[in-house]
């Protein structure tokens, strides 16, 4: 299998969508590019199941490199593990998804979906490279799709939302490069060679000092991408201004770029800080978990409140990486999957409603099951994927952190895991509330009767993420399967 | 001697010589005129690429190698490029061959003083370098602007060389010679010495228009006619960032402890100003002028390295700089000529009316702030790399809170294009070809040339040449 295919194929739809004039074939193009390439995913997952049931034990399959700055040690370097496998699957289900939704986009139809396909090359690029320079071109490559996404098809406050996010994604940006270059000058240092090669700089032992200032520079920095307290309010403005496609993808995927990089960069390459440091994370996302989800709690704007939902649910991946544990690293990851699937279906059932009512207030909203059940219905699968029922991926992902986080003894550990699975009951109010005023009753405004149900392409977007949702919920073994080699990599490497 | 040492400057020279005696004739009343420039700067290129013997002439004043000849066809390019992007200026002025007679003798100024191994062809090169563009800088004949801006040019640059030559009545008092070589050999850290270093830097840092020597460069540029302002933006500015190496790695090389402080505080403050005073600019002229102040202190970071790779971390940036930057003011040049606005409001809309020149705007800008896929990002990030040296950690600390502040600075652009919609949108705009597939190319070489990375090892094999 070859990793490079990964950003070949959207690349050459790129350039075909760039060179087509017609509305209707771009949107088919863009279609079967990001449908290709969620099948290629698929086959890759597969294939890489045999390879490690034929016994591979490489941290790393796929591995292919090419040659790019050479004196300055940058090569396009690329590996995949079960961790990067399930969050590329990740990405090429909720992109195909947010083509599908967009289909009825009215303006600028070529620059939109030229730039959803930009934006899910960055995060293709940035799960292969095992590089941190090529890792960060390919987080930063995203930064511009965003804001232009936001700022030509969003809606509200556009401008301030995407001028918000793109400085303070470009602050976390910051932080990350320093903490880069700081991998890179040091490992010329202490381990003879400057590189970036994340396999090169597992075997390399940094003195706790430097740890401790490179740990805190890429955690934060990773930590403004995953929307960590206190830098997290990019998320709920630029979530909410965004058009449907890109707010699935914003947070579907582009907070879980920073829990990855959380667990790959800063957890993995600096153990020693990571036992001495991760106490101050574990506050921060205790915080964000508490105050997401009593943010929430206030809103009244439909995307505001999954916005802010989004807050509360990445903090479960802060908390269970800074834990520690097996189960919690799993925890966090299997967070970072169900939550990407869950908001991508959250915002597509959002963007449907919105279409048909024009407006996204709850209060204005009223008996919608009635006319569109089939949208009510995946908005109620969702809701209740959200607030943790057993049966969809809300429950496993959230026990599996919780199991981990309670192996901590220690008061802190203790009280940040009770402060957490308090959340819980406070996401079922919210979630019950919205959803009981939303679809039950009466319906509020006589036009609604009328309204249309899902029409063929938000169906088979409704049953794709869906059967994600319910497939982790009933199959979690699945991917317990898929993970457990590498979150036993990293624990190794945390606990030496 | 071997005269062909000198193939830049008597191509140079012939040009010069063959518009001298074409002005006799009118030659720039000719319809053929702009073609005919055009043709002979893309000759002026070509011959530049004839392999030829590198050496010394004129007893060890002039040298040649690689390196520098590497440097001129930069040069030469950047050349044809800009004034290809300022056509549509040219038609509507009367003192066309002026124009060119001028920029060439600049240009020739600046080789005699990159070829230089000697304080004389030195000094006389970068003044030579200098005095045409006060004279350029005046050409918009109505404009009250141009005559301000060529007042302020010559009299500022007149003032910093009167620093640099007591610099160099100093380099001469503590050695006794103005060889380079044996300039960099007297050199030891003593108080005098290091004030020799100080009043001569602050003359070539005044050219470059780092901070606090910045202080003439908003204001020229604002009234410069925008293919003037191209050429000091870029060309004269490059020259001066090669030059640099000269002076800071080879005359002052033993030095290095006691420029590394300055040049790094001067770095931040260039940044760190340049951006700053870029944030409220309504001229987008002026903006430009503020974020290539900024551009040049992240160029400075590079040089504290002080290795190998600071010169092929340069070498590669400033190539991404002419390209973006020549593009830019290329857009910036055509939006002028077309609606005689140089604010950005004249920009509101630019993308719904004419997405090609608002893609390439955005594009040059996004390399200038240094975000991927352009070659920006890979430019800015070497700069950083080489500029790691412990004790200095700050200065890229500083660097990466100023790629925030230049972000929004150049996104305020991409805003006012892309998003607004103002009223007083441009409503026709040039389609000269020309132009418009130059910077097509100039579009695709930011966009590719991070595939080209021969040109950082270059750099570095030629590292040789500046020590």
């Amino acid at each position: 299998m070859n990793l490079l295919m990964l950003i070949w194929i959207p690349l050459l739809t790129l350039l075909t969508i760039l060179l087509l004039k017609k509305d209707k074939t771009i949107k088919i193009v863009s279609l079967i590019g990001s449908g290709i390439q969620l099948l290629y995913s698929l086959v890759l997952i597969i294939s890489y199941y045999r390879y490690r049931a034929a016994g591979w034990t490489d941290a790393y399959l796929f591995e292919n490199r090419i040659t790019w700055f050479p004196s300055l040690s940058i090569h396009f370097s690329m590996g995949v593990d079960g961790i990067s496998l399930i969050m590329i699957v990740l990405t090429a289900l909720v992109v195909f998804s947010g083509i599908l939704v967009s289909w009825n986009i009215q303006t600028r139809i070529k620059d939109f979906f030229a730039l959803i396909i930009l934006l899910s090359l960055g995060a293709y690029g940035f799960f292969i490279s095992t590089n941190l320079f090529v890792l960060f071109f390919f987080l930063e490559l995203a930064v511009i799709p965003k804001y232009l996404l936001i700022g030509i098809w969003g809606s509200g406050k556009k401008e301030y939302s995407a001028m918000k996010l793109a400085l303070m994604l470009m602050g976390g940006s910051s932080l990350i490069l320093l903490g880069l270059l700081g991998f890179y000058h040091y490992s010329g240092i202490y381990g003879g060679t400057s590189t970036w090669d994340i396999k090169e700089l597992v075997h390399l032992s940094l003195p706790i000092e430097v740890q401790r200032v490179l740990y805190l520079l890429t955690f934060t920095g990773f930590g403004i991408f995953t929307a960590l307290f206190p830098f997290h309010t990019w998320a709920p403005d630029g979530h909410s201004s965004a058009p449907t496609a890109a707010s699935m993808f914003l947070a579907g995927i582009s907070m879980k770029l920073g829990g990855y990089g959380c667990l790959r960069i800063s957890t993995f390459l600096l153990p020693e800080a990571a036992q001495e440091l991760s106490w101050i994370y574990i506050i921060l996302a205790s915080i964000a978990i508490l105050y997401g989800a009593f943010a929430t709690m206030m809103q009244k704007d439909l995307k505001y409140m999954n916005a802010y939902s989004s807050v509360s649910h990445c903090g479960f991946v802060v908390l269970g990486i800074a834990m520690l544990t097996r189960a919690g690293l799993m925890g966090a990851i299997l967070q970072m999957v169900s939550h990407g699937v869950m908001t991508a279906l959250f915002f597509a059932a959002i963007g449907m409603l919105y279409e048909r009512t024009h407006t996204r207030m709850i209060n204005e909203m009223g008996g919608l099951m009635k006319p569109l059940p089939f949208i009510g219905s995946a908005f109620i699968v969702v809701g209740l994927c959200s607030l943790g029922l057993p049966g969809l991926s809300g429950f496993i992902a959230e026990a599996t952190v919780f199991v981990g986080s309670w192996e901590r003894t220690g008061l802190l550990y203790r009280i940040a895991t009770i402060v957490a699975a308090a959340s819980i009951v406070v996401t079922a109010v919210y979630i019950l509330r919205a959803l009981g005023s939303t679809l039950w009753g009466t319906i509020s405004h006589k036009e609604y009767a009328v309204l249309k149900d899902a029409t063929w392409n938000e169906k088979a977007v409704i049953f794709l993420l869906m059967s994600g949702i319910v497939m982790m919920g009933f199959f979690p073994f699945l991917f317990i399967q898929l993970l457990n080699h590498d979150v036993l990599t990293i624990m190794n490497n945390v606990i030496k | 001697m071997d005269f062909t040492l000198l193939r830049f400057e008597w191509v140079l020279i012939g040009i010069i010589v063959v518009l001298l005696v074409g002005k006799l004739t009118d030659i720039d009343k000719k319809p053929y005129f702009i073609p005919l420039i055009n043709l002979l700067l893309v000759v002026n290129i070509l011959l530049g690429f004839v392999p030829m013997p590198h050496g010394e002439a004129f007893g060890n004043f002039f040298r040649t190698n690689s390196l520098i000849a590497f440097e001129k066809n930069i040069l030469n390019i950047a050349l044809l490029l800009i004034s290809v992007m300022g056509n549509e200026w040219l038609k509507k002025t009367t003192v066309q061959a002026e124009h060119y007679i001028l920029l060439l003798t600049s240009m020739l100024g600046i080789f005699l003083m990159l070829s230089s191994t000697h304080i004389l062809p030195f000094y006389l090169g970068l003044e030579m370098s200098t005095i045409p563009l006060a004279a350029l800088a005046n050409f918009e004949m109505s404009s009250q602007k141009s005559s301000e801006a060529g007042i302020k040019l010559i009299l500022s640059s007149a003032f910093s060389t009167a620093i640099m030559l007591f610099g160099i009545s100093l380099l001469y008092g503590v050695s006794g010679s103005l060889y380079f070589n044996d300039l960099a050999n007297a050199m030891q850290s003593q108080p005098l010495h290091l004030a020799a270093f100080i009043f001569f830097i602050s003359g070539v840092f005044f050219k470059m228009s780092v901070v606090p020597f910045h202080l003439w460069t908003a204001d020229v540029y604002e009234g410069a006619p925008t293919a003037v302002t191209n050429y000091l933006a870029s060309i004269s500015k490059a020259a001066i960032v090669f030059v640099l190496f000269n002076v800071l790695f080879k005359i002052f090389g033993h030095l290095q402890e006691g420029w590394t402080l300055i040049v790094s505080l001067l770095a931040i403050l260039s940044m760190t100003i340049g951006n700053l005073f870029a944030l409220r600019q309504e001229n987008i002229k002026r903006l430009l002028a503020f974020s290539s102040i900024s551009q040049v202190g992240y160029i400075l970071v590079a040089y504290i390295g002080f290795s190998p790779h600071s010169l092929g971390a340069v070498f590669y940036f400033i190539i991404v700089y002419l390209l973006s930057n020549i593009t830019a003011f290329g857009v910036v040049s055509i939006v002028e000529s077309t609606t005689g606005r140089v604010t950005l409001d004249a920009y509101k809309g630019l993308y719904h009316r004419f997405p090609t020149y608002a893609l390439f705007m955005a594009i040059a800008l996004f390399s200038l702030a240094g975000i991927p896929p352009t070659a920006g990002f890979f430019g800015k990030l070497f700069l950083l790399t080489a500029g790691i040296q412990p004790m200095y950690y700050w200065v890229l600390v500083v660097a990466a809170i100023n790629l925030i502040l230049s972000l929004y600075n150049y996104l305020r652009i991409v805003r006012i294009m892309f998003i607004e919609n103002g009223e007083n949108r441009i409503e026709s705009i040039s389609t000269n070809r020309l132009i418009l597939v130059t910077m097509a190319t100039c579009v695709l070489l930011i966009l590719a040339f991070s595939f080209f990375p021969q040109v950082y090892q270059w750099g570095i094999a030629w590292y040789g040449f500046v020590r």
